[in-house]
């Protein structure tokens, strides 16, 4: 067709593995370059303030780890669950629930509870995205039905949950009709890192909620590393029909990934409301479920790599939301690039197991034998 | 109490056209063998370049056929990553959902709030147009009719033809298909491409017969129902068309709810099309022995299409 | 070593061109590499129209190879290909076709869900009205003794049934070369004579078949002339009738053909029992089982034969745990496990060699170590849900050297290893949970000639340590070679259990076919 074949390599290339991330980024930035060129800006100016000036203050980095965080912390989830092959695509929605319940604590007992309230909170918010994340598991495991399809169709039920609440029964009373809940005080927040007396912080919005996610990431590679449950996971995810003559119980495996996914979604959840939002509101759809499915994929489904592409991502983010303001470009630039990448990171992915080599021609009537 | 069932199906049809148009589509594709996520982001982009060329000044037939296009050029690039370079097909789909739905935002920001100056309207059949509970099916739009030519050209093609055939082996077995010496990749580019430009049109659907105007999220996750539909229908063309009406339907129950004088959350109402999606999708895919029946068997699993 | 002969007398009568002009077919120098593995280097082969050939080899010897290379499905590095005398190059199984090659697939090229008259029309590249396709397939299938009904849906046929849809499909393009890869591996004794019947019949008519196998009896029954191929390379051009089996083993593998150890059979209690199993079929395409019923003795080697498709894979499941029975049903050393999964079976002394090697008894991606932990993991490598790698490599490194397992080592992936060195590492790791019974299906399949006495030895040597081994299998040969008893498995019920010396060939065969007396009129035969 084109002059070029792909061959399959005899093994695995190693040094592919690593690579492919690396030339998705290069190429991901390169057509970007182009995308701004195409806008009428100047690309190099247009690159500085999307990926440098963003994390060029402290502010700047502590709002990139602030972003990183929840992606990480779903992406770990998501990571486990997609070696599995189930396709948790919900975790946006098991995000909402985790601040759903969180909020619920929050608003009804944060007066009462004192200094126990925010703890509880983190509590139902793992609770809370891990219940969602069992109407998943319930159609998939026991009733069969697909769960991409499933977890997203809940996804959008939650977004309609939180408007429901944010309209209805939470509203804050002296809001003037907006859609928000009252604003948690300081039983129901997570501790700024700057009240630490840590200056080179201060003035940031990072909170406590990131040491939830620095835990959870040797967590995530012990257990999917070390454990006998992530080993068996995992083959349920490379050879199904290997881990049934096994003797691994598909059903399991299933619960056992959403559970994860809905437990880290949720918690991300609580970090944002407890965190930066400080309330629950109708605004707050900030999309990190999905990015956080770029995020694993990114990392090659490896719990270490998870944390570096939460970080790219997060910047992803913020260099959109910076030219926006900069240079007046809509904020959903951030979704093209973000799309884009996840499209170069699969389309490279063929060079793992394959070599790209020039079609011989294709009318030959004999080669002499090499004797 | 005063109702009348007539403007039910009228809004459960025009919830239905669409969702029929993009599920035929993508039922082709995947009779092929490749498993394409990413229509609602196709949808998105055909309804964001339909939008534009009319606001542009052009006419239907000129948005029709951006549309389309944008369409399938957005299924072009799913292709060569999934079915050329073999990529995972569940995660390829899904970054173009994620692709498309960024781009018709980040390009779609200068129009929102825009109305379309000229729109799709009704052809109504005379006398049968205004038959009660049936006249709307007469009195569609040229998607409308579009839609169900295209179902019965659709049906033809796949069980009539040696195309179809062809196409509906591949989507059994690559690797027997090859051998015989059949084009797999060709095939299966084909199929994707409909697919692409059909979610297109239904994307043009959207912006230029019924919202008429556009704002952000446009489809509001039909592409995924449309998705859900083809796993209903059981890959089969008919029940394309029974499933979409039954969730326009469910769309539609709302608005009916409330004309009648029932007070029920918009919220909730709102939340019933992705409900009985769910439930659909539980239902179908309880008798397991039949799934496997229809579905194509070598569905979203990738083919080295070469030595 | 070219043995020259005379011309063929005998059976093939109407061989007229035999001797003067260019052969039909001549390959010279065909070479095929796949990554590091050359599959074919330096071949030639001749046949001329009329002849009966045998390529023969063993498994992995580069026969099937061979054959995509002739039918246009792969390319050659190098060599070249004449056709009547003229060189060609033949990029395409269409172009193979045009030219008057058809091939019969040792795996059906057929699409299930459509009919027979469908899967023809696809295969043929000029667009044909379905019906005048159905007029021809009757005529043909009448003629060459292949009974077909066209309109019938592929799912619904048998093994040996598909097998003369494809023949039908290849006889209708009139070929002038026919390739029969592996053909009677799916058949009957009865079906073979009726299949050598029809071969005949077309070389008499002046088509040239390449007979592809590495059956040697049969090859001396039906070809003028042998080719034998070993790991890829020619190593001589024969006439089978003219040589011993021993000689053609001993060309085809390179040494004297090894033979299995019998030993006295020695009976125990009962290992594995199955009372009045009932198994809905797995699939669209499965065959139920009806009311399964037999005994496995600790000492003894039982085996199923009986042609795929007729309940095996559903008895397979249902002894592995991956479907589940009543619990009555079921009984392994007296405990009921009907009712119970895999992995517990597993703990109560079950070990298991699955059908297929990749994908099920092992996983390519994964190392040996990770697939010794794959069902080996009640052996003291996971403690407390964690995992403990320096006794999975251990357990794998065992298996490696007991079985002779040819690999870069205990962490090369299982998919980098051949067919026969990956089965004696599943072998191996299956034994080596130290089970009371051993289930194998298809232990052999596709696996060199070494590999293959290899484990065949070890399977009697388990049973002459105690425990009770099932072997489900196609290979009749096999069977009457290691096992003390035989029952027959067709249409998913069960024949009456035979001492293997009771019986022979024929009556299996014809056992095969369903011709076997109900099980509630005989008393199971005792012990």
């Amino acid at each position: 067709m084109m002059g070029f074949e792909l061959k399959r390599r005899a093994a695995p290339s190693r040094l592919m593995k690593v690579l492919c991330p690396v030339q998705a980024i290069a190429l991901t930035i390169l057509i970007g370059l182009g995308i701004f060129a195409a806008l009428g800006q100047d690309p190099l100016r247009a690159f500085y303030h999307f990926f440098i000036a963003p994390v060029s203050t402290a502010n700047g980095v502590s709002e990139l780890l602030l972003k990183a965080s929840p992606l990480c912390l779903i992406g770990l989830g998501l990571a486990i669950s997609y070696r599995a092959n189930v396709w948790n695509i919900g975790a946006e929605g098991q995000m909402y629930l985790g601040g759903i319940f969180a909020t619920g604590i929050a608003i009804h007992f944060q007066q009462s509870w004192g200094a126990a309230t925010l703890p509880a909170m983190v509590i139902a918010g793992a609770v809370g995205g891990m219940l969602w994340a069992s109407l998943t598991a319930v159609c998939r495991a026991q009733l069969h039905a697909n769960e991409i399809l499933v977890s997203l169709m809940l996804t959008y039920v939650a977004n309609l949950l939180i408007k429901y609440l944010v309209f209805g029964p939470w509203q804050d009373p002296n809001a003037n009709n907006f859609p928000l809940t009252v604003n948690f005080d300081d039983n129901a927040l997570f501790p700024l890192l700057a009240s630490f007396g840590w200056d080179w912080l201060e003035g940031t919005r990072l909170n406590v909620s990131i040491f939830i996610t620095l835990v959870a990431i040797p967590l995530a590679w012990f257990f999917a590393e070390r454990t006998f449950p992530g080993f068996q996971l995992m083959v349920g995810g490379l050879a199904p029909a290997a881990a049934r003559y096994a003797g691994y119980s598909d059903k399991r495996a299933v619960w056992i990934a959403m559970l994860i996914g809905g437990a880290a979604a949720g918690l991300a959840g609580v970090s944002e409301v407890a965190g930066p939002i400080g309330q629950l509101n109708d605004r707050w759809a900030p999309q990190y479920g999905f990015t956080a499915i770029i995020v694993a994929t990114l990392a090659r489904l490896h719990p270490l790599g998870v944390p570096l592409a939460a970080l790219l991502m997060a910047l992803l983010y913020l260099g959109g939301e910076t030219v926006q303001i900069e240079l007046q470009l809509p904020q959903a630039i951030s979704f093209v690039f973000q799309g884009l990448l996840l499209m170069f990171l699969l389309g490279s992915e063929v060079l793992v197991h394959y070599r790209i080599r020039r079609t011989r021609t294709a009318a030959r009537a004999s080669v002499p034998a090499a004797v | 109490m005063n109702f009348s069932v007539t403007p039910l199906v009228a809004s459960a049809l025009a919830a239905a056209i669409p969702l029929v148009i993009a599920a035929l589509g993508e039922l082709v594709t995947e009779r092929s063998g490749v498993l394409n996520l990413g229509l609602e982001g196709l949808m998105l982009m055909g309804a964001l370049a339909s939008f534009v060329a009319v606001a542009h000044g052009g006419g239907l037939a000129v948005s029709l056929l951006c549309g389309v296009l944008a369409g399938v050029a957005g299924a072009l690039v799913f292709a060569v990553i999934a079915i050329t370079l073999q990529g995972n097909q569940v995660a390829t789909g899904l970054s173009l959902t994620i692709l498309g739905t960024g781009v018709s935002a980040f390009a779609g920001r200068q129009y929102v709030g825009f109305r379309a100056p000229t729109a799709f309207s009704d052809w109504p059949i005379p006398v049968l147009g205004k038959l009660p509970i049936v006249g709307p099916f007469f009195s569609m739009n040229a998607l409308g009719y579009f839609a169900v030519v295209a179902l019965f050209l659709i049906s033809a093609f796949l069980y009539r033809t040696r195309s179809g055939l062809e196409l509906r082996s591949v989507g059994e077995s690559p690797s027997v298909a090859r051998s015989l010496g059949l084009h797999v990749t060709r095939t299966r580019y084909l199929a994707t491409l409909f697919g692409g430009g059909m979610a297109g049109l239904a994307g043009c659907y959207y912006a230029v017969a019924q919202f008429k105007m556009w704002q952000d999220g446009l489809t509001s996750g039909n592409g995924w129902i449309a998705l859900a539909l083809v796993v209903f229908a059981s890959w089969r063309p008919p029940r394309v068309a029974l499933g979409a009406l039954l969730f326009g339907g469910v769309s539609a129950l709302g608005l009916w709810l409330q004309t009648v004088g029932i007070p029920v959350s918009t919220f909730a109402l709102a939340s019933l099309p992705y409900l009985a999606t769910v439930v659909v999708l539980v239902t179908i895919s309880a008798d397991q022995q039949a799934l496997r029946r229809y579905a194509p068997a070598s569905l979203g699993k990738p083919f080295f299409d070469g030595d | 070593m070219k043995a020259e002969t005379p011309p063929a007398d005998g059976a093939a009568a109407a061989v007229s061109a035999q001797g003067d002009g260019p052969p039909l077919l001549r390959l010279s120098g065909i070479a095929k590499s796949y990554a590091a593995v050359r599959a074919l280097d330096g071949v030639d082969l001749e046949v001329r129209a009329g002849e009966t050939h045998a390529v023969l080899g063993e498994n992995g010897a580069g026969k099937s190879t061979l054959m995509k290379v002739i039918y246009g499905a792969v390319q050659p590095d190098a060599g070249t290909i004449e056709w009547e005398g003229v060189p060609v190059s033949i990029t395409a199984p269409t172009e193979a076709r045009l030219r008057g090659i058809a091939m019969v697939f040792q795996h059906f090229a057929l699409f299930e869900s459509s009919t027979v008259v469908e899967n023809v029309a696809l295969a043929l590249p000029e667009k044909v009205a379905l019906k005048k396709l159905a007029e021809r397939i009757a005529d043909v299938s009448a003629r060459y003794g292949l009974p077909v009904n066209p309109y019938q849906y592929v799912h619904r046929l048998s093994v040996g049934e598909r097998q003369r849809v494809e023949i039908v499909r290849c006889l209708l393009q009139t070929p002038r070369l026919l390739i029969m890869d592996e053909p009677t591996s799916v058949l009957t004794p009865q079906a073979v004579d009726q299949l050598f019947e029809t071969l005949r019949r077309l070389a008499a008519e002046g088509t040239a078949i390449v007979y592809v196998s590495h059956k040697l009896e049969e090859i001396r029954r039906l070809c003028d002339r042998a080719t034998i191929i070993r790991q890829g390379k020619v190593v001589g051009h024969t006439d089978p009738r003219r040589e011993t089996e021993g000689r053609l083993a001993e060309l085809m593998i390179g040494r004297t053909f090894p033979h299995t150890q019998r030993r006295p059979k020695s009976e125990g209690a009962i290992a594995l029992e199955v009372v009045g199993l009932d198994v809905p079929a797995d699939g669209p395409f499965g065959k139920p089982l009806k009311s399964i019923s037999f005994r496995l003795h600790a000492g003894e080697v039982l085996g199923i034969a009986g042609i795929s498709g007729n309940g095996q894979a559903e008895l397979l499941a249902a002894l592995l745990g991956t479907t589940l029975s009543p619990s009555d049903a079921i009984f392994l050393t007296g405990v009921p496990v009907g009712h119970i999964g895999a992995a517990r079976r597993r703990a109560a002394g079950l070990a298991f060699v699955p059908e297929e090697r990749l994908g099920v008894g092992a996983v390519p991606e994964l190392s040996l170590v990770q697939n010794a932990l794959l069902t080996a993991y009640q052996r003291g490598m996971v403690r407390h849900g964690l995992i403990r790698r320096s006794d999975a490599a251990g357990y794998a490194e065992r298996c490696i050297k007991d079985y002779d397992v040819r690999c870069a080592g205990p962490l090369a992936p299982a998919g980098s290893l051949s067919g026969g060195n990956l089965q004696k590492f599943i072998v191996g790791r299956e034994i080596g949970q130290a089970p009371r019974v051993l289930v194998l299906g298809q232990p052999t399949w596709g696996v060199d000639v070494a590999a293959t006495a290899l484990i065949r030895q070890r399977i009697i040597d388990m049973a002459a340590d105690g425990i009770g081994v099932l072997v489900v299998s196609e290979d009749l040969g096999e069977i009457l070679e290691i096992c003390d008893r035989v029952a027959v498995l067709a249409g998913g019920r069960l024949s009456p259990v035979r001492d293997v010396h009771a019986t022979n060939a024929e009556e299996i065969g014809r056992w095969m076919a369903g011709g076997f007396p109900e099980k509630s009129d005989q008393a199971e035969a005792a012990a």
